[in-house]
């Protein structure tokens, strides 16, 4: 199998779209709590806490849409200690965040080992499974790809959609971009800066919890040690690689997905009798900080990003 | 103009407002009354506590004591929205602008309730070009907000409060960034405004202008109201007086003493960066006990020199001599190694730190020297002493040594520059338009201070682009223009008009 075979493939692209899911929740999460001010580095550990808290929900006996739910609150939690301690408090953002992943980390993993003292493999839970839309999902390559996901890509793919309309399109938007370019302006018009922050920090650590749980959910069927395995940090990247745009987040994601799909076919081919896999597994990363390099030279960075907002300061 | 006003509605009220920041009473008591159409000007020095005052208006801070009445409504203090809902709109010295945005975004922020799909920009647009027209504030609704002028961004602000039926307008220092033909500007739409009932309450320490639009002024001083009245029956040089407490006499140096050049340049250039000329082979004398004047339009090489003699560029090519001795190595160490007494351009950026104390300002070019280091340890008891004694010789106005220097007002953080360079006794002084956007006390302290200096035996460097300030404080005047120097022209041998001449560039042709 060559590289033109591996593009022209339908599980190629539909791969792609599936490992891109949840980088797309997660970096539609962070991209929300940075355009209001808030960068949050606790995204690996509320993905962590999310995958295991969604996949636990759906082992104890709830429905596979409640474990969605739980994920998201769990994360929405963290976000929330997160949100009082950057914003009101005005604490370091990154001591916060590393701190919030360890925590959520060590949480989930301690939290698996008291629900589960005696395993050694991971039960299983029945996941997401793909969607048959009919003739759509028919179509040769792009039916597979775009019409056989699960129903989780979908709402990832809607998460982005409704992150842009709402940040561009509504005055809840407004309000919130302003809160990450100059707090002073939410401010003299009326409005709570630390409202505004808290809420995007609560509700983009729900998404990253959601991306998380796409990994328990729908990606594998169940709960093990390392699996979000610095997808967290890919998403800060995303964020920037997108210059704080919904759109642009996303295409980074596919392209970072992309990627990945391709170096997991290419240790299949010829090549990979050669080259040691780690190589392989290093390419999507390597690709990710050139193409970050060559997109983030004129990023427009919120202006208030990491500066915490303390009202009738002179 | 105030005749006849007392009669008419009153539209705000302040009362007894008191606010006190740490051991610093900011406000102590205010109180006074807006009326219906009336342009009500707050004089004040800096500190004197006019943003202050109305920042607890607006609700920005809250009041220690006292209350704010609006339209006969009490005001429910340290809510901006209140505020805003109240029919009081506030143009901020620092525009609260988030500049990745539109105009029109700006403008709508916070208008529609946060929980609601739209954004309505069809209808909001309308509505801007309306009152933009009907106003005179001449912006694109669609322009980025950080591609505007500073012009513009503050008709932004004017047209944010309108957008919000704003009845009484408050103005911090508005004409503070604005070219003279900007003020003007300005000063229609107000006109327009007090023409639709509109009243405005308008801050400034700038008298020309007090006197041109307001109808009343009420000055503070010290955070104390001083003074209320009418502008009909006041003239500048009262209000000056009220405003400083005392009588003004502009500084009249004596007669200069010249001795010998302590800073010499021949043939001096310098790398150019950007849109700013380097120094074209330059000649010039700082004498001691000597004020030399640069005047020239902005961006013509004063930067460049400044850098020059601060030591954060050193020459290409040229000779650069120092108490007579040539210069090898130039950093700023080298300069202040040479008794250099710097005041920078920008008070904020280069002349302090704006989150260190008034002690660690009051030692950043001296924290390494005896008696604030010993033994490669900071002897903060030391730097305290120095601090306060700055403080106390300078008056600058502060809580304490322990105070960060944000806090300070311009006037009192120039005065601690000021303190800072002039205790270290320095041969030579670089003034960089070191009264600019200060009060006129501030002023003329600042001027006496350099003047005093000369007197004894310090070569001073004034950069200034107020041909006015120039031609008083200067011994000898050279003008910059591209880079390049003017003869040396006595005090008194060119007028004004000549002067301008030179620094449009004419004449440089014939000296070269």
């Amino acid at each position: 199998m060559d590289l033109i075979d591996i593009l022209l493939s339908a599980s190629f692209w539909a791969a792609v779209i599936r490992i891109a899911s949840p980088l797309i929740f997660a970096t539609m999460g962070e991209l929300i709590c940075e355009r209001a001010g808030v960068l949050n580095l606790g995204i690996e550990g509320i993905m962590v806490a999310g995958a295991f808290a969604g996949w636990v929900a759906v082992y104890a006996g709830l429905p596979l849409w409640w474990g969605v739910a739980v994920a998201m609150l769990v994360g929405m939690a963290f976000g929330l200690v997160h949100g009082v301690l950057t914003v009101p408090f005005g604490l370091s953002q990154h001591v916060v965040g590393l701190g919030i992943t360890m925590l959520a980390t060590a949480a989930a993993y301690y939290a698996y080992r008291i629900a589960l003292p005696e395993v050694t493999t991971p039960p299983r839970i029945e996941p997401f499974q793909p969607l048959d839309m009919g003739w759509l999902t028919d179509i040769p390559v792009v039916g597979q790809a775009l019409f056989g996901q699960t129903a989780l890509t979908y709402l990832a793919l809607l998460v982005a959609l409704a992150t842009g309309l709402v940040l561009y399109r509504t005055p809840l938007g407004l309000a919130l971009r302003a809160a990450g370019e100059n707090p002073s302006a939410v401010e003299a018009q009326g409005l709570s800066v630390t409202g505004i922050r808290i809420g995007a920090v609560v509700v983009g650590s729900g998404l990253m919890a959601v991306g998380g749980a796409f990994l328990t959910m729908s990606a594998f069927s169940s709960f093990f040690f390392e699996m979000v395995n610095g997808r967290g940090w890919i998403c800060i990247a995303l964020v920037v690689f997108g210059a704080w745009a919904p759109g642009k987040a996303v295409l980074g994601a596919l392209l970072f997905a992309g990627f990945d799909a391709l170096q997991i076919r290419l240790q299949q081919t010829g090549l990979g009798a050669v080259v040691p896999y780690q190589v392989f597994l290093m390419v999507p990363y390597i690709l990710s900080i050139l193409a970050l390099v060559l997109m983030s030279r004129r990023a427009e960075v919120p202006a208030a990003l990491m500066t915490p907002y303390n009202r009738g300061e002179r | 103009m105030g005749e006849g006003r007392q009669a008419q509605e009153v539209v705000l009220r302040l009362d007894g407002i008191t606010k006190r920041f740490g051991a610093l009473t900011a406000n102590d008591g205010i109180g006074f009354s807006l009326a219906k159409g009336e342009v009500l000007a707050l004089l004040g020095e800096n500190g004197a506590g006019k943003t202050t005052l109305m920042n607890i208006l607006f609700g920005h801070y809250t009041a220690d004591e006292g209350r704010v009445e609006v339209f006969g409504r009490p005001l429910p203090p340290g809510q901006p929205g209140a505020a805003l809902a109240a029919g009081v709109g506030m143009v901020h010295q620092h525009f609260t602008l988030a500049d990745n945005m539109t105009v029109l975004e700006n403008i709508l922020l916070g208008t529609e309730p946060l929980w609601k799909l739209g954004l309505g920009r069809g209808a909001a647009r309308a509505r801007v070009e309306r009152l933009s027209h009907d106003f005179g504030l001449a912006v694109h609704p669609d322009a980025k907000v950080g591609s505007l002028s500073v012009g513009e961004r503050q008709r932004v602000e004017i047209l944010k409060a309108l957008y919000r039926d704003a009845r009484i307008l408050i103005l911090d220092e508005p004409t503070a960034v604005l070219t003279p033909q900007e003020a003007e500007a300005l000063f229609a739409t107000l006109r327009k405004a007090l023409a639709q009932g509109l009243s405005v309450i308008f801050i400034s320490h700038k008298l020309h202008e007090v006197m041109a639009i307001a109808h009343r002024v009420v000055v503070l001083r010290h955070g104390r109201l001083v003074g209320e009245v009418a502008t009909a029956d006041t003239d500048r040089h009262r209000l000056a007086e009220m405003m400083v407490g005392a009588e003004i006499a502009a500084p009249a140096p004596r007669e200069a003493v010249p001795g010998p050049a302590l800073l010499s340049l021949r043939g001096v250039s310098t790398a150019g960066e950007g849109n700013s000329p380097g120094l074209r082979a330059l000649d010039l004398d700082l004498r001691a006990g000597q004020i030399t004047g640069l005047a020239g339009v902005s961006g013509n090489g004063q930067g460049a020199l400044a850098e020059l003699l601060s030591g954060l560029v050193a020459p290409i090519s040229g000779e650069m001599r120092v108490a007579d001795r040539p210069v090898a190595r130039w950093t700023p160490r080298e300069a202040l190694a040479a008794r250099i007494g710097r005041i920078p351009e920008d008070r904020h950026r280069t002349g302090t730190i704006a989150d260190f104390t008034l002690t660690e300002n009051a030692v950043l070019e001296s924290y390494r020297d005896e008696p604030f280091a010993r033994t490669g340890l900071m002897d903060w008891t030391a730097a305290r002493g120095h601090a306060e004694r700055i403080i106390q010789r300078y008056d600058v106005r502060c809580p304490g040594p322990e105070t960060r220097i944000r806090l300070l007002s311009g006037g009192n953080m120039q005065k601690l520059i000021l303190g800072r360079a002039l205790e270290a006794e320095p041969r030579i002084i670089l003034a960089n338009q070191p009264v600019r956007g200060l009060d006129i006390g501030a002023v003329t302290y600042v001027q006496e201070r350099l003047i005093a200096a000369r007197d004894e035996g310090a070569a001073v460097l004034l950069i200034s682009e107020d041909l006015d300030e120039i031609l008083a404080l200067s011994d000898v005047i050279r003008v910059i223009s591209d880079g390049r120097l003017s003869p040396e022209f006595p005090r008194g041998s060119k007028t004004p008009a000549e002067l301008g001449q030179w620094m449009a560039g004419q004449g440089f042709d014939h000296a070269a």
